[in-house]
Parts: C-alpha cells; sequence; structure tokens
C-alpha cells in the first residue's frame, strides 16, 4: 500500500458502527440511542447500527459506507480489540482504507458486561466512550506495514518424538531444519520405554524416525549440544548452538520448542526405595530386561500428582499404568495386579478400550480417596476401599507409583533465553489454551510435545507435525509484514539519555554512538510504548497512539 | 471462522456434498454437488430482511428445537458465508402453495426458486476429512427419561440457554416452566379474541357478561327484544371464553412460582462407556459440564451444580485445576456415581436414584433441571464417507488412522483430524487440525517435486 496515495490531510469523515452482539450489547444499554448520539459528534457523516458487526453482512456494511459515503476514518463499537481488530482493520483496507485509520471502542466487555442491569448508565458510558474513540481517530494519521525478509531454516530444539517428527514434517517441506538435542542420542523419553499403547516396541518405532531422520540431507543434528544464546526476530534469528566440537552459529527463520518433560521421581512417597517400592519408569525398565519376580503387584496412580503442591492431572499416567498392567498380565498370568486410582484417565476410543480390556485379564481396578490415601509398609498395601467402606490390607511384592511428567529444570532457563512464557506449573504457556495451541505468543517461536502439557507418543507426534505446518505457513510467504503500530524516536530532539533503552523488554532499542541518539529497530519493536511513556523529551513516541492523538481522547472524556 | 471466510486461498463451498473421489494421491479429482439454496450466493448480503418477513416458522435445530427460525433462513447470526438458504420441505413455494414475499423483499434480487443442484469438478492434491460427531441420542436409553421428563435434557440443549443469543436470552428456564408460558401466552391470544366479542354484547347490553351468563343460567333474566336475540349466543359464546379463562387463570397462578433453574444435575456418560451402545469414552464431556455449570453459577450465584460421573476425566493442560476451581467457587460437587434412573414428581422435577458410591447407599434426589452429557457418536453417515473416499472405518466407527501416523487414512493423500478420527476436545483437534494440513502440504508438494524434476 503506497502511504503517499492516501488522502491525509483531508478533514475527517468518520463512519461510526455500533454492534448489537445480538443481545450482548443491546440487551444491556440502549443502542439505538447511542447510535443517534454518535451522528450529532464532531466529524461524523455516517452511523450505522449491526446486529452482529462481525458478520459477512456487517463487514459488507463497512466496505460499502468507506466507498459509498467516502469516509477517511472507520470506528467501530463494539467488543475486544483483542479478537475483532485484525478483522475489521483489514477489512477497511480491502475497502481501501488504510487499516489504521481505524479505530475501536470497547462497549460489550468494558461496557455491557460489567454494567449488566445498569441500563441508563450503561447506554451514558457507551456515548462517552464512542465519543473519545471518534475524538482519537479524528487525529489518526496512515501508516505503512513493515516489511522484512525470511530465513526458510528452522531450529527445533529437542531430539524425542514430538521434535523428531517435527523435524521430518518440516524436512518433508523442503524446508532446513537444524535439530539440537542435548543428550547424546535422539529419541528422548521414549527411549526408556519398553513398548507403545499399541503394542509396539518403542525402540523400533524410534528407530524408524531415526534412521528416516538421519538419512535427510535437509536436517542437520547436533547431539550433545545446546542452544547458547538466541537473538534476532521472526523470519531472521541468530542462534548460538555449543557442540562438543565448539560453538556453531546459525540463521533460522522459526523455533521449535520440543524439550519434552521428565518423569517424577517420587522420593519420600509410599516408601519409595527403588526396590520393592519404583516408579513407572522404573518398570519399563524392568519390562525391558524381562526382570520381574513378583507374585503381586499393586500400581498406585497419582503418585504426586494432583496434590496441593502439583495440582495438573498429568494425563499419561493411567494410560502407562494399564499399559504395563496388561503387560505383565499377558506374560504372567498368574501375578495379582491391582491398579489402585482416583480417576481412570482413560479418554477416547482407544484408551478406554485398553480398561475393558485389562478388566478382561484380570486386573483389578479400587478407587481410592486423596483424603484417605493408601499407605505402603513391609510389603503390604493398606487402603480404604470407598466402595466397601473398608479398610483393606494388601500383600504386594511389588508396588508401583504412577509418577507425574514434571517441567525440566531448565526450561525456565530456555524460556528466559526465546523470551517465551511458562505456566504456574513451569510448563511451556501457549499462545491460546483452546485456538492455538501450538503457537507461542511471540510470533516464529512454536512449541510440541510434553514441555506444554504431558501428551502420549501419538500425541506428541501429532503435534510435532502440526507445528510443521505452523512454522511452514510463515517461511513459505515471500516476506515478511509486520504491524506499523511501532515506536519511533525524534533523531533531532532525542538527547541520547538511554532511558528507554533499559525499558524495553523486547531489547528493540540501540544506542548509535556515531549520532549519540537511541534509534528502534522496528522489526523487534512490538509496539509496547514502554520508551514512549519513559522517554523525558517525548522524541520517542508510538505510531497509532501518539500524544496528541491520546491527549484529543482524553480531552473528549 | 470470518478468517476462512475472508482467506483468498480458500474457497468456501457450503452446503455442498462430495459425491465422487478419482485419482491418486496429489492427483484426484472431486466431485462436489452444491446443493440448491435456492438464494443466489453472489447477490445476497446476508441482510435478513427475507427472514422477516417469511410466514412460516420452522422448528429450529440450531437451538435444539428450543425455538423457531423460518423458512428462508441463516443457520446462525455469525454464520460463514451468510448467505440464507432456503429449506424446501417447508418453504412454501417450494411445497406447491403460494407466497413468494421473500422474492418481493430481496432488494438484491437473490431469491431464485429455479435454482437446482450444480455438479463442480474440483482437482485436488489431498483431502482432510474433518466432519466432526453427532450428539447421542438419549431417548435410546428407557432409564433416562429424555422424551417422558421435560426437565431432562441435553448438554448441547444446555448450551443454548446459556447463550446470550439463545431461546431464553441465556436464563436457565425450565423446558416445563417454558412449556407453560407457551400455553399461557396461546390462551391470552385466543381469549384476548373472545373477550372482544364479549365486549360488543356488555356494549350493546349494559351489563357485564359474568353477570348476564349468572342471570341466564339461574333463569331470572328479563331480557328485551334485543337482549333475547342475543342471549344463547353470548352465553354460548362466555362459555367458550371461560373454557381458555379459567386455565389460563390457573396456569397463570402456577407460573407466579416459576424461577430459573437453581438445582442442577449433570450426568456423564450418557450412551459413551457403555456396552448397549458406545464402549469408548468420548473424552470432552467431563469438562463441558464442568465449565456448563461454572457458566450457569456465574450468572446466577444462587446456583448448585452436582455432577455425577464415575471418573471425572479433567485430563487437559489446566483442566484439574479447572475443576477444582469450580468446586471451591462454583458451588460445583462432583459424585462418583452412575446414575440409575430418573423419574419425576408432581411439580415436573426430575427426581435422581443413584448409589451413592462413598456412603453405600441408594440415595433419591430431586433436582431443578438435569443435563445429560451425550456422547461423542460418529457423524450419520461416516460409512457413506468412507465409501466415497475408498478408507477404512474403525470398530468404533470413526475413520481409522495408524498411531505412527496419526493424521493418515487407509488411503494415501486422504487425511482425517478431530472428531471424525476420535473424540477430542478443542486443543486436541486444532493441533490435529494443523497436521492434518501438514501432511496434506507434503503430498501437494511431494506431487509438485516430481513435476518440475
Amino acid at each position: 500500500m503506497n502511504i503517499n496515495n492516501l488522502t491525509l490531510y483531508e478533514s475527517p469523515r468518520i463512519g461510526v458502527f455500533v454492534c448489537d452482539c445480538g443481545s450482548n450489547i443491546a440487551g444491556h444499554l440502549d443502542c439505538p440511542e447511542v447510535a443517534e448520539y454518535a451522528k450529532t459528534l464532531p466529524n461524523v457523516v455516517y452511523v450505522k447500527e449491526n446486529l452482529y458487526t462481525c458478520s459477512e453482512a456487517g463487514i459488507g456494511e463497512i466496505k460499502k459506507a468507506i466507498k459509498e459515503q467516502n469516509l477517511n476514518r472507520v470506528v467501530v463499537a463494539s467488543c475486544s480489540p483483542r479478537t475483532h481488530q485484525p478483522l475489521f482493520s483489514s477489512s477497511c483496507a480491502e475497502a481501501g482504507l488504510n487499516p489504521y485509520l481505524f479505530e475501536m471502542v470497547n462497549i460489550r466487555d468494558q461496557c455491557s458486561w460489567v454494567h449488566m442491569g445498569e441500563r441508563q448508565n450503561a447506554t451514558q458510558k457507551a456515548k462517552d466512550l464512542i465519543r473519545m474513540g471518534v475524538a482519537k481517530s479524528a487525529g489518526l494519521a496512515p501508516l505503512q506495514e513493515i516489511e522484512s525478509s525470511l530465513i526458510r531454516r528452522i531450529l527445533v530444539i529437542g531430539g524425542g518424538i514430538a521434535g523428531l517428527s517435527a523435524a521430518q514434517a518440516l524436512a518433508d517441506m523442503n524446508l532446513d531444519v537444524i535439530l539440537v538435542e542435548k543428550t547424546s542420542g535422539l529419541g528422548g523419553l521414549l527411549r526408556q520405554v519398553h513398548r507403545l499403547d499399541t503394542g509396539r516396541s518403542a525402540k523400533e518405532t524410534l528407530s524408524t524416525i531415526i534412521d528416516d531422520i538421519r538419512s535427510r540431507s535437509n536436517i542437520t543434528c547436533y547431539t550433545n549440544a545446546k542452544v547458547k544464546e538466541t537473538g534476532g526476530y521472526i523470519g531472521n534469528y541468530d542462534i548460538k548452538i555449543e557442540t562438543p566440537d565448539g560453538v556453531t552459529k546459525e540463521k533460522v527463520g522459526c523455533i521449535v520448542v520440543a524439550t519434552g518433560a521428565v518423569p517424577f521421581v517420587p522420593e519420600g512417597l509410599y516408601g519409595y526405595n527403588g526396590k520393592n517400592v519404583i516408579s513407572l519408569m522404573e518398570l519399563e525398565q524392568k519390562l525391558k530386561k524381562d526382570d520381574l519376580s513378583a507374585k503381586r503387584v499393586v500400581f498406585i496412580q497419582c503418585a504426586g500428582a494432583r496434590t496441593d503442591e502439583k495440582e495438573y492431572c498429568s494425563r499419561i499416567c493411567c494410560m502407562l499404568g494399564v499399559k504395563n498392567a496388561m503387560l505383565i498380565k499377558e506374560k504372567y498370568p498368574l501375578i495379582d495386579v491391582r491398579i489402585l486410582y482416583r480417576d481412570m484417565q482413560m479418554y477416547g476410543t482407544h484408551k478406554e478400550q485398553m480398561l475393558w480390556d485389562a478388566r478382561g485379564m484380570g486386573v483389578r481396578f479400587d478407587v481410592y480417596s486423596p483424603d484417605n490415601p493408601p499407605e505402603v509398609e513391609d510389603g503390604k498395601v493398606r487402603f480404604f476401599q470407598v466402595i466397601t467402606g473398608k479398610t483393606l490390607s494388601l500383600d504386594a511384592d511389588l508396588v508401583v507409583l504412577s509418577t507425574p511428567l514434571v517441567p525440566r529444570k531448565d526450561a525456565g532457563e530456555l524460556a528466559n533465553m526465546l523470551r517465551v512464557p511458562t505456566d504456574q506449573n513451569g510448563f511451556f504457556l501457549e499462545a491460546h489454551a483452546k485456538l492455538r495451541p501450538l503457537d507461542f505468543a511471540a510470533d516464529g517461536i512454536f512449541v510440541c510435545g510434553s514441555g506444554r502439557y504431558p501428551a502420549t507418543s501419538t500425541e506428541a507426534r501429532t503435534q510435532g507435525i502440526g507445528v510443521a505446518s505452523r512454522a511452514a505457513a510463515i517461511l513459505f510467504k515471500e516476506k515478511l509484514v509486520k504491524s506499523a503500530i511501532v515506536a519511533r524516536i525524534n533523531p533531532d530532539s532525542c538527547v541520547g539519555c538511554m532511558a528507554c533503552l533499559s525499558m524495553c523488554p523486547y531489547e528493540a532499542i540501540a544506542y548509535n554512538r556515531e549520532k549519540q541518539i537511541c534509534e528502534v529497530n522496528e522489526i523487534l519493536c512490538k509496539g509496547c510504548g514502554n520508551c514512549a511513556a519513559t522517554c523525558p523529551s517525548h522524541s520517542a513516541q508510538l505510531c497509532g497512539f501518539k500524544p496528541d492523538q491520546l491527549l484529543a481522547q482524553i480531552g473528549a472524556a | 471462522m470470518l478468517d476462512v471466510g475472508r482467506h483468498p486461498n480458500i474457497a468456501l463451498l457450503a452446503y455442498s456434498e462430495l459425491e465422487k473421489l478419482e485419482g491418486e494421491a496429489g492427483n484426484f479429482t472431486a466431485t462436489v454437488r452444491r446443493k440448491a439454496r435456492y438464494v443466489e450466493e453472489d447477490k445476497c448480503t446476508g441482510c435478513g430482511a427475507c427472514t422477516q418477513v417469511c410466514p412460516t416458522p420452522v422448528v429450529d435445530l440450531y437451538n435444539e428445537g428450543h425455538a423457531q427460525r423460518k423458512a428462508i433462513y441463516s443457520w446462525f447470526a455469525q454464520g460463514i458465508p451468510s448467505t440464507h438458504a432456503i429449506d424446501p420441505d417447508h418453504c412454501r413455494v417450494l411445497t406447491g402453495k403460494k407466497c413468494g414475499i421473500c422474492q418481493k423483499k430481496c432488494e438484491a434480487g437473490a431469491i431464485n426458486f429455479d435454482q437446482k443442484d450444480t455438479i463442480l469438478k474440483l482437482d485436488v492434491g489431498a483431502v482432510i476429512v474433518a466432519t466432526g460427531y453427532d450428539v447421542f441420542d438419549p431417548a435410546k436409553m428407557p432409564e433416562y427419561r429424555y422424551t417422558l421428563v421435560d426437565n431432562v435434557i441435553t448438554a448441547m440443549e444446555f448450551e443454548r440457554f446459556l447463550s446470550a443469543s439463545g431461546p431464553t436470552g441465556g436464563h436457565v428456564y425450565r423446558p416445563s416452566d417454558r412449556k407453560v408460558k407457551a400455553r399461557i401466552s396461546e390462551l391470552e391470544k385466543k381469549t384476548k379474541k373472545s373477550q372482544k366479542v364479549l365486549d360488543r354484547f356488555e356494549k350493546n347490553h349494559g351489563i357485564k357478561s359474568d353477570e348476564f351468563y349468572t342471570a341466564y343460567k339461574a333463569g331470572n333474566l328479563n331480557p328485551g327484544e334485543d337482549l333475547a336475540k342475543d342471549q344463547d349466543k353470548w352465553a354460548k359464546r362466555y362459555e367458550a371464553h371461560l373454557e381458555n379463562a379459567r386455565p389460563l387463570k390457573t396456569l397463570k397462578e402456577k407460573a407466579k412460582g416459576f424461577t430459573s433453574a437453581k438445582k442442577l444435575a449433570f450426568i456423564q456418560c450418557v450412551g459413551s462407556r457403555d456396552l448397549r451402545f458406545y464402549p469408548f469414552c468420548s473424552g470432552f464431556c467431563c469438562m463441558h459440564s464442568i465449565k456448563e455449570a461454572i457458566i450457569a453459577h456465574e450468572h446466577d450465584n444462587d446456583t448448585h451444580s452436582v455432577i455425577f460421573g464415575m471418573d471425572i476425566r479433567a485430563v487437559g493442560k489446566g483442566f484439574e485445576e479447572y475443576k477444582i476451581r469450580g468446586g471451591n467457587n462454583s458451588n460445583i460437587s462432583y459424585k462418583r456415581s452412575r446414575v440409575a434412573e430418573i423419574t419425576k414428581d408432581a411439580d415436573e422435577n426430575p427426581v435422581l436414584i443413584y448409589e451413592d458410591t462413598k456412603e453405600q447407599k441408594v440415595k433419591r434426589q430431586r433436582f431443578d433441571l438435569v443435563v445429560l452429557a451425550t456422547a461423542c457418536a460418529p457423524v450419520k453417515g461416516t460409512r457413506k464417507i468412507a465409501d466415497t473416499l475408498g478408507i477404512d472405518v474403525d470398530p468404533y466407527g470413526f475413520f481409522k488412522t495408524d498411531s505412527a501416523n496419526p493424521l493418515d487414512t487407509s488411503r494415501n493423500g486422504i487425511f482425517v483430524c478431530g472428531c471424525a478420527q476420535n473424540p477430542m476436545d478443542i486443543p486436541e483437534s486444532v493441533a490435529q487440525a494443523s497436521s492434518a494440513a501438514a501432511r496434506a502440504a507434503q503430498t501437494v508438494m511431494k506431487k509438485n517435486n516430481k513435476k518440475a524434476s
């Protein structure tokens, strides 16, 4: 879009679109009255009330009005800019209006929803908010989006099933992959597993994938290696990798975090000793080595999970418990196997079928209550059987503690390096729990596998393949186009005090020694406005939120 | 949804069905039937003027049958595309009667009663099946009396009740109460009409209908010439009026006591984990019930919910925490029990009979409303789609995949994601969709690579 073609200094012709949002807004304030009021505001030449402004019909109205009414500013009074600003501003662009001449007023989340039952006051507040939005929009200036180049190479951190699947899928799309694995071999946690839930050997499954990875010319594997430093931005990251042969520098366009999780070691729980009270992973080893001498095995689920300290459910341990119980029964039908559980998390078709089948094989299931958990002592498990109301004492020469997966200790360190968040449990936090499970909020960085949240090998593989399409969707573009809401520093008034430098969380500002001023890297800048708020000489300003625009908005309040 | 509608690389063929798929991975030809909407897509602006004037009400399945739409309609307000469609089974013109009001009203000239199905041939490299699931019909379970007890509804129906744009505007009104209210407004309409006739008599003869009728019945009416002529007719009309007015009064009295539902029961595994129907776990219903109970409590803080389940499968990121939060802040209690039976009392309150496994006792408990967490059933027509595509179906009725290649069906170049593959929640579906996209892209690229070399 050529910025020079825009009618920048024409007098504003503002169109206001008031959204009913079904009854979400119109049910709690008087939308027709608000629309009537908007007509009286300065520079407003067109007002329309819609049932749903975001519907195709509503969007059509905006586009039509821009053309027919010759609007050069558009204000939509509706819901949250977080969800709908991109839609409305790009619709303006489709009608030929610079998208930065669009302003959004939130009369739902910040008005009708919070003032339910106060119709009159809510109506008045909606009017106030629209008056402020209109005042700001009159002063808006057209802006041009920022373009940059892309490197079609991806860094995958972690060589477990998720990372391997991601690398394979990316390589299948003709993209170059750099795979960095901390340990000496590929395969991750699955290397410790005996058989998968499908009965297939984990080792064979892994070696098929690893052989394929090794045979690819466009996958570079670094084992015993660690990502030491990252810099740059989406499309152009600079990476330093520490390998046994020294530090290697690489340039990549996207980063995939597939660092997985580790099994919790149940020290101090249920008499854990690694001998006759062991963890699930230790049982896997025993099964692998075919070294099982016990006659009576008791599994205790949720050992160290779903507690006050670790509230979360680790998703996969029930399946692992049942899988191993079945493996024992298959090989040694005479071994007595009991599973003590709180809720059997056997979701979906295949896992529930395992539960039916396990019962059929003679595995016995008993509910215990977390208020009255089992006690393990001298080869006996005492537990309160909820459905009979009796306390039982079971002989057990092997107790298996089904422990959760926990985040890696160094996950936080990596998160800091990449500037991505982790959740309260220490797992990586995706951009949106429901709609963007594989993306980080930071552009160009993705997450898959148990590093996000415990996943079965099938789920981790699915997610690994999934991030490949997320990254490819960016890297297949010819160039990167970025929002124009960035900070600019006026070189004539900047005194080079560097106050902004320390405020910038994205390291987007650098000091130019030659000119003795601060400068913004527009691609790194995320438009947070910290620098603009800090700058003592008002040299740093945020496009779309300049002082005159904001003061006009405040002035109208 | 809107992103898909606006994306320059996506051609959205709504109201269409795949009829045939020929060729092989990288080089398929798909035959697609675009069903006649009787509304021209390139002309319709989705303004909805037609819907307002259409005289034919139809049961609205989007609102799970708790509201009405018109014979010309869009599935729901934000639907993509916003192009309306005419329901050929109900439209007066298309069923051979006189009408055509919508055609006259439509300023865009989009209504076309002569539209026919069209057949499209598409060249595609890969196919993704994302046909979702069907909600299990709980009428198949006699013990829950879904069709007999009004206040037993499905989770999907409850979802519509909770929606601000749903049939109850977001209030949890009981279906039995709504039935009474509907009857009241029907009777009100009738009595209003009959009252008008009575008003005329009253005006002509200067006495009230009830006074007239009492005297008429007692035989001590001294009619003048005018009244003598009218008296039998008047009496008859008055009797007919009372036939509606009396029950109206009773119902109105009854309706005074109506409040929204405060005591809710959620029953898990309705149709799932049940060898009579579906042996599998539907995966998302536990969280769905918790969410609905939390929202109902948000809407009305006096709401108390009990969730009955064999296990509460809060198995997903943040789900267990959400479950605990529901228990702590939203008056939800979780009971480990598979409810045996539902009956009702005289006030239409559902009564649950279940074993309290903690106390080892069979209990009866009365609720205002019961919500059934119905199973995620394979979509009707799965077999037909599978035959058209030449792919396999698994023993549970979903499209078959292999855990080593979790998106791949049994035929090269055809992929499946979401509940068409296995019951799953939103984040899992979204992750799978991204993966299916990757697999499809790989297939198309492989083909292009071959072409280049």
